[in-house]
């Protein structure tokens, strides 16, 4: 499984990177951590002419705070998530679900952008980014602009990016301080994809949840919002009956495909454990 | 010379826990592995494998890749010209014989993976980079995927043979016949299956083949387990004399019966550095490692048992049905041999018939992976047992405890192998200690209140079963001890390292025999073709019963030797020498002692020689919890209690089990090759071939114990290697039947992967409802 | 191309093919055959090295990219013949048995140990989960962690290879 034959360079700048990806014309592709595309090389599934590496682009690095919310730039490792202390206050949930990406030399190396350009449907960072309406911020040769989380997933490995595109950061909107949250995942093993996992949140007046947003991983093509299990909890006070409204509409929002881990039926219900799962660590109820 | 202190006490080193000598360089990075080795001039080789299961090559144009950059040499079936087939090495009957694999695809392809050309290049990558260059046009049959199209013989994988079932193998103990049954008080037959998953050590394989013209000899580099029978059947299929093939045994990164058998490769490999007079590498990817390796168990069982209402045992029989793939490997038997042979298990059943049947499909051939057709035999019987007892009202150990064969019936023999004219028995025991001691470590009464339970939203449950390990196969195996000048010892032996730390508990062995200081014994050479004329490898649990005996000859010889030469040297008799501390002492009062060095070249051969194989046995206990929802099983505590005859060193032999049980715990919820309709492999790479991690089951525990030692050989020794893998799956998928008792849940197939159970939870909710 | 890095505190410079991983560049082109190869997809674990300081799978990384950065092998982390306190505790504990998947484990454990000498029996699990061994069964080498853990405390964390 040794790689196949491309040329390399290592730029130092957003726009070096953009004029090389639209020199080679969908030939080239970016390389963030490596840590899902050198496995696609090994595999000769992926087989670009160049490689560009971004490790030297010094203005994707950056892991902001403000008042408007967070943004990571697309070379920000999960290391470095994890290890940002702010971050376990400014965005728990991202944290939650950081801790379940892959493995620890894994995060050593994976990157943000990297996870977002790869777009499993079963990756914990496009779930988090389409349930948190996150704005992905992209620059090609035709200039910079902004996409909708939930516009940029198109399906397995494919995303709303040109070929002359890179991600530059990933944009989650402010997180209030009293938000209640919960994110559950169910894999094989620990660090393997995500056979279903719900990440979730919502915020409370007058001991109602409102604004609830409930998204679903590794149950379709791409990251979900299960609408109608939002709808379930939004305008009351979390208990067993709206628990158990909530994981029947998160299953009969979802038609998973069979595949060989498990059947479309079993994914379908699974999805529903672990909303059913989440929404009792968001609002601190046993598990009966 | 000078005078020694008082005689040590013997048996000083076997039965400690002695840290191993090869960790040192283990743990360095210093172990050197095949694909560590480079030499001058070496080329490198890549297989272009078929991606088509089933099929007629109608033309191989390899000219682009010939044509291109490095490249030195494309080889096909033309260019090898009689292309041979790999011969069996267990259980050759004439019917099997006909389903041999040659060394390439020879006109058919019948599996996907199946060699059909082999570029040899300047690099690993640009041989690799060659095979998309080669235009293979095949065109494509009918797949045989499964066992039951198989048998219809609708579709022929060897047209000339006219069927896909290559034999079935019976083993009879008994009358199990219908009038047997029919009489019985109670009866209950079931079917079961048991996934195909494989060994897969860590270590792809790999072999360095170098040829030396002027003396028309070729060394094989990477040989393990086997290389004594490789050496043979290399040398008759590149038509050498046995004594020009040299094959060479480096580190081995794990065995478990798959790595080390004789496969195409090992014929390709050094047919190409003949050809091109130059050394040849092959380093196996983990892509083609997952389709070229051996696979295994992938069985199908019909058992039915009869019993008195007491629950004491009067007949078994079944039909068993294993799927071995595209052709029978070197073992691809075996497996259903052991199936025929030890379905019965460690239990008195009077009667008792099995049929075993192989079948031909359009898959990656089989071989024995550790516990062949054991772990497949105890998940069947192991499961049906719970189920009759539950049926009879009887508890499930005292079903057990009422059955187990007694140490009064000793030796107690196996139902006899027709076909293969296999005869086997117990050799000694009391199985009822290692299930009492189970009990007791696992704390048994206490934990039976909670079977059953529904505790914090989870079921939870308990199990135990019995098992028989067969090991300490023959016919024999040779050692050689020599004493080197420094007055160190030299230990020489056929038996192979897969990983398992022959050096150490040979040099154990070894000491403890000739009565000097470990230390003294400075290196263990294995496996390799040069060390001893015939050795006869590391398979079914034989190294230490063989092995290890045959240094006890060896040592016993050396001894003698010495003795004798150092009584020649003080003028006294024989028999007034003792070895102490690696010096040669005489009689008193002077005690005069010579060190061994003044015997350097000294050297004494040694054999063991049985046509009788050991039985090992034991008992495990498994403690689980069900999230009925995601049909996750939490393996809460497990624990493995073993009567092994004689411990050489309880650390190797704890590491022994406990690995044992957890690559059990893989095949019984995690690994399985699943293919689809047109023979693709769909789990062909470890994101989807999922073995057991460091977090998967935390909690085991094993205890061996050396109460009755083997009557076969002098040290009482029986096989280890592989009892800890036997009974898992039928243990853990009775607990968690007992978990989900009230939902009447009956786990009959594995994986107990979550989405299948959970799929059974489903069922017999909806069961349940309808009722 | 020319690349420069750091390897156990030695500069080296080889020429590669961009394709190279690192992980052949140090076993074929620097003969540090001490880290291993067992998936070259990511999985299994046998390759890890220290990057800069960080645990990496080296079958991940190109050679290229290592451009600059100190690289520290199995081979790196015991002085001499002897054995490191980790490397003694797996003896000692048993925790290998055909060594194969050991430098992976050696070299995952020696980071996490110098970042975090006080994890807990589960980080060890979480940790080591990245890394496949196919023959212990995992519990006697996070026993040799856990065990080594002191060792560690000893020399007040950080990453002293």
């Amino acid at each position: 499984m040794k790689l196949p034959p491309f040329d390399y360079a290592c730029p130092t700048s957003v726009s070096e990177v953009v004029a090389l990806l639209a020199a080679h014309d969908g030939e080239a592709k970016p390389l963030a951590g490596g840590q899902s595309l050198v496995p696609m090389l090994a595999f000769r599934v992926a087989l670009p002419s160049l490689l560009v590496d971004l490790r030297k682009v010094a203005e994707l690095r950056h892991i902001k705070i403000t008042n408007e919310g967070i943004a990571l730039g697309a070379m920000v490792r999960w290391r470095e998530i994890l290890d940002d202390a702010r971050l376990r206050t400014a965005h728990p949930l991202l944290i939650a679900a950081v801790a379940h990406v892959a493995h620890y030399q894994i995060r050593n190396r994976g990157t943000v952008g990297g996870s977002m350009a790869h777009a499993d449907p079963a990756a914990e960072l496009p779930g988090i980014a389409v349930t948190c309406e996150a704005k992905i911020a992209v620059t090609g040769k035709a200039g910079a602009r902004v996409i909708a989380a939930a516009d940029f997933f198109q399906g397995p490995l494919t995303t709303a990016l040109q070929s002359d595109e890179i991600i530059t950061e990933i944009r989650l909107p402010l997180w209030p301080a009293k938000r209640r949250f919960g994110f559950q995942e169910f894999a094989r093993r620990r660090g393997d994809f995500a056979m279903a996992a719900a990440a979730l949140f919502y915020d409370e007046d007058g001991g109602k949840a409102r604004n609830a947003h409930i998204g679903a991983i590794g149950v379709a093509d791409r990251p979900l919002r299960l609408k109608a299990a939002e709808d379930a909890i939004n305008g009351t006070s979390i208990d067993e009956a709206v628990i158990a409204k909530a994981e029947a509409a998160a299953s009969a929002s979802v038609d998973p495909a069979d595949d060989i881990h498990a059947s479309g039926a079993y994914r379908k219900a699974l999805i529903g454990v672990m909303v059913e799962r989440a929404l009792r660590d968001a609002a601190g109820l046993k598990t009966t | 010379m000078s005078t020694t202190a008082p005689k040590r006490a013997s048996n000083l080193f076997v039965g400690s826990p002695i840290e191993r000598l090869e960790d040192l360089r283990f743990l360095t990075g210093r172990g050197q592995y095949v694909d560590d080795l480079a030499v001058e001039n070496m080329l490198h080789a890549a297989i272009l494998r078929s991606s088509v299961a089933h099929g007629r090559i109608l033309s191989i144009d390899s000219s682009a890749a010939r044509a291109r950059r490095g490249v030195h040499a494309v080889i096909t079936a033309a260019d090898i010209g009689t292309v041979p087939t790999i011969p069996l090495r267990h259980d050759p009957t004439p019917a099997i014989r006909r389903f041999e694999q040659p060394v390439i695809a020879d006109g058919k392809v019948r599996y996907v993976g199946e060699p059909i050309a082999v570029v040899i290049a300047e690099s690993a990558a640009l041989a690799e980079d060659a095979l998309e260059a080669i235009a293979v046009d095949i065109e494509a049959l009918r797949v045989v995927a499964d066992r039951e199209f198989a048998r219809k013989d609708d579709i022929i994988l060897f047209e000339t043979v006219g069927t896909n079932v290559p034999d079935t193998i019976t083993a009879v103990r008994g009358k199990a016949d219908d009038a047997a049954f029919n009489s019985a008080p109670y009866r209950r037959r079931e079917h079961f299956s048991v996934q195909r998953h494989a060994a897969v050590p860590m270590e792809p394989r790999g072999l360095l083949a170098e040829w030396d013209d002027a003396n028309a000899r070729i060394t094989v580099r990477g040989a393990c387990k086997v290389p004594f029978t490789n050496r043979r059947a290399l040398a008759q299929m590149m038509n050498l004399p046995e004594a020009s093939v040299r094959m060479v045994e480096y580190d081995v990164g794990g065995g478990f019966g798959a790595r080390g058998e004789f496969y195409p490769e090992d014929f390709l490999i050094p047919f190409a550095a003949r050809l091109l007079g130059r050394p040849v590498k092959w380093t196996e990817d983990r892509r083609e490692n997952l389709t070229a390796l051996n696979h295994a168990r992938d069985m199908e069982c019909d058992l039915e048992i009869a019993c008195a209402r007491d629950g004491a045992l009067i007949a078994l029989r079944a039909h068993a049905c294993t799927d071995i793939g595209a052709y029978v490997r070197t073992n691809g038997a075996t497996a259903a041999r052991n199936i025929a042979q030890v379905l019965a298990g460690p239990y008195r059943i009077p009667h008792v018939r099995v049929d075993v049947s192989l079948v031909i499909t359009n898959k990656t051939p089989v071989g024995t992976y550790r516990g062949p057709g054991r772990f497949e035999s105890d998940f069947c019987r192991e499961r049906l047992f719970d189920m009759a007892a539950a049926d009879l009202g009887v508890d499930r150990v005292e079903f057990r405890r009422r059955n187990l064969i007694r140490e009064a019936d000793m030796p107690y023999p196996l139902p006899k192998v027709q076909v293969l004219d296999i005869e086997s028995e117990c050799d000694s025991g009391d199985y009822q200690i290692t299930l009492d001691r189970c009990l007791a470590e696992f704390k048994w009464a206490e934990r039976a209140k909670l079977n059953g339970k529904l505790i914090d939203g989870r079921h939870h449950g308990i199990a135990v079963g019995c098992y028989l390990e067969g090991g300490g196969t023959g016919p024999r195996e040779n050692v050689r001890l020599a004493v080197e000048a420094d007055g160190s010892i030299s230990l020489f032996v056929g038996s192979s390292s897969v990983g398992q730390g022959v050096e150490t508990v040979f040099a154990q062995i070894a000491a403890d025999a000739l009565e000097v200081p470990m230390e003294r014994i400075n290196r263990v050479l294995h496996g390799s073709t040069d060390y001893v004329a015939q050795g006869f490898g590391s398979f079914s649990s034989r190294s230490i019963v063989m092995g290890g005996n045959a240094i006890g000859d060896a040592a016993q010889k050396l001894r003698t030797l010495i003795r004798e030469a150092a009584a020649k040297r003080l003028q006294c008799q024989a028999s007034d020498i003792v070895i102490d501390r690696g010096m040669a002492v005489g009689p008193a009062p002077a005690r005069a002692a010579i060190a061994l060095k003044e015997f350097a070249g000294l050297c004494a051969d040694g054999t063991f020689a049985s046509a009788k194989r050991t039985y090992s046995y034991g008992a495990h206990a498994a403690y689980v919890a069900v999230d009925a929802k995601t049909g996750h099983v939490e393996l809460i505590d497990y624990v493995a209690v073993e009567d092994v005859g004689r411990i050489v060193n309880p650390l190797t032999l704890h590491g022994q089990c406990i690995g044992a049980v957890v690559q059990g715990l893989g095949g019984a919820f995690l690994e399985h090759f699943i293919y689809d309709e047109n023979g693709q492999l769909l789990t062909g790479s470890f994101a989807d071939y999922l073995m057991p991690t460091a977090s998967d089951f935390p909690q085991i525990r094993a205890v061996a114990l050396e109460d009755k030692p083997s009557p076969l050989n002098p040290m009482g020794a029986k096989g280890a290697g592989e009892g800890g893998i036997i009974p898992v799956g039928g243990v853990v998928a009775n607990a968690v039947a007992a978990a989900l008792g009230s939902l009447g849940v009956e786990p009959r197939d594995l994986p107990l992967s979550p989405p299948r159970l959970w799929q059974m939870i489903q069922a017999a909710r909806a069961t349940c409802a309808a009722r | 191309m020319p690349v420069k890095f750091e390897v156990n505190g030695k500069r080296v410079e080889v020429e590669v093919e961009p394709r190279l991983t690192l992980a052949d560049c140090l076993r074929h082109k620097l003969r540090l055959t001490g880290t291993h190869v067992g998936c070259e997809h990511g999985v299994c674990g046998a390759c890890t090295v220290l990057v800069d300081g960080a645990a990496v799978r080296s079958c991940l990384m190109l050679a290229v990219q290592a451009e600059g950065a100190k690289v520290v092998t199995v081979e790196g982390l015991s002085r001499d013949e002897g054995l490191t306190p980790l490397q003694a505790s797996f003896r000692k504990h048993h925790a290998l048995q055909c060594g194969f998947c050991t430098p992976g484990m050696i070299t995952t454990a020696h980071a996490l140990l110098s970042e975090e000498p006080n994890c807990d029996a589960d980080r060890v699990r979480e940790v080591l989960s990245g890394n496949l061994c196919r023959c212990t069964g995992y519990i006697s080498i996070v026993e040799a962690v856990l065990d080594a853990r002191t060792a560690y405390r000893r020399r007040g964390g950080g990453n002293g290879a």
